[in-house]
């Protein structure tokens, strides 16, 4: 599953540990966000036991705020259809981000790989594109960086739930602003060049226009496609001049 | 309690995002690696987390601005993660504090 050049330098666990230790500041705000579901989860009705379960199988952070958001505790009234079909529609970028770590294999088609995937998430994707970059990103590394954030992530949602009777209101502790910051400093960490002004300006746009116009669900998904759109007709009709 | 209807919801939700998760990969092998497709997954990346900041961004109040200018300067002034996310949050708690 991994390349073998990259493990004679490297031992296995030595490039899991690699992992770990490059997401340890994006778990500090996983685990703040984490809080904040799990807090939240609390008020939606979910137990203790269902927001492990959510946390540990389903392991998608924006798609489960939008489960939430149509939650029963009520189980005849739980619009099971349409939770199910808000989270595909939250989740559907990760066919943009898993696809972009295709280099990192050999060959994609094989177990390891595959379940791999599972362990993907905005932040450990963003850090492991920023090692490929610098070509120094190998499978056991965002292995580590997967397992460090899915335990701080089943950790955080759990507190947060039984911890939910004392933490009220999150946005009291400015922690609800976690998300955004960490987003923003990752995405300012990918500045390559101007040539990522106009991608990240329509993207930008697209997704303000989107959430206001059609539905916040969809745009991540709308803006990410545009802004991404752009910049790739920005670069080829450069190139053609 | 939980019941059999919420452990076959976040079944469902589960399989769903794993199947995404994997399609993402195994699409990326009918993909160019150069021209136009390859250009535009290039640009993937960061018009996906743009996508993700702006909105929360232009939602939010003075306190969400003040913030995301502080987290920006403090991620340019030192490139670290754990810092600009605590220059945002810190700003966004005392500028709420203060309105």
């Amino acid at each position: 599953m991994h390349d073998r050049l990259k493990d004679e330098e490297t031992s296995p666990f030595g490039e899991i540990g690699r992992g770990v230790r490059a997401c340890v500041p994006v778990c500090i705000s996983v685990g703040a966000y984490g809080l904040v579901w799990g807090v939240l989860a609390g008020q939606a009705g979910l137990s203790p036991f269902e927001v492990l379960a959510m946390s540990g199988f389903v392991f998608a952070g924006s798609s489960q705020f939008v489960a939430l958001d149509l939650w029963s505790s009520n189980a005849a009234a739980l619009p099971i259809g349409a939770i199910v079909l808000a989270v595909v529609i939250v989740n559907l970028r990760y066919v943009l981000l898993t696809a972009t770590l295709r280099p990192l294999f050999a060959h994609a088609a094989r177990p390891g790989a595959l379940a791999l995937m599972f362990l993907v998430t905005d932040e450990n994707w963003a850090i492991t594109v920023g090692e490929m970059n610098k070509g120094r990103a190998t499978p056991l590394f965002l292995l580590g960086g997967g397992l460090a954030i899915w335990s701080v992530w089943l950790a955080s949602t759990v507190v947060g739930r039984l911890a939910g009777s004392a933490i009220d209101d999150p946005t009291t502790y400015g922690l609800d602003f976690a998300f955004t910051a960490t987003f923003l400093a990752l995405l300012l960490g990918m500045w390559r060049g101007r040539g990522d002004i106009v991608p990240w300006l329509v993207a930008g746009l697209s997704a303000i226009f989107a959430a206001q116009m059609i539905d916040s669900n969809w745009s991540i998904l709308i803006g990410g496609l545009v802004g991404s759109l752009a910049g790739a007709l920005v670069e080829i009709w450069r190139q053609r001049r | 309690m939980t019941s059999p209807e919420a452990l076959y919801a976040i079944a469902l939700m589960g399989l769903a995002t794993f199947a995404i998760r994997v399609a993402g990969l195994l699409l990326a092998d009918r993909l160019p690696r150069q021209g136009f497709i390859a250009a535009w997954l290039r640009y993937i990346p960061g018009a996906v987390l743009a996508a993700l900041v702006a909105p929360a961004i232009a939602t939010g109040g003075p306190a969400e601005i003040v913030a995301a200018l502080a987290t920006a300067l403090v991620f340019i002034a030192t490139r670290s993660l754990i810092a600009a996310m605590a220059a945002g949050v810190i700003l966004v708690y005392l500028v709420r504090l203060l309105l």
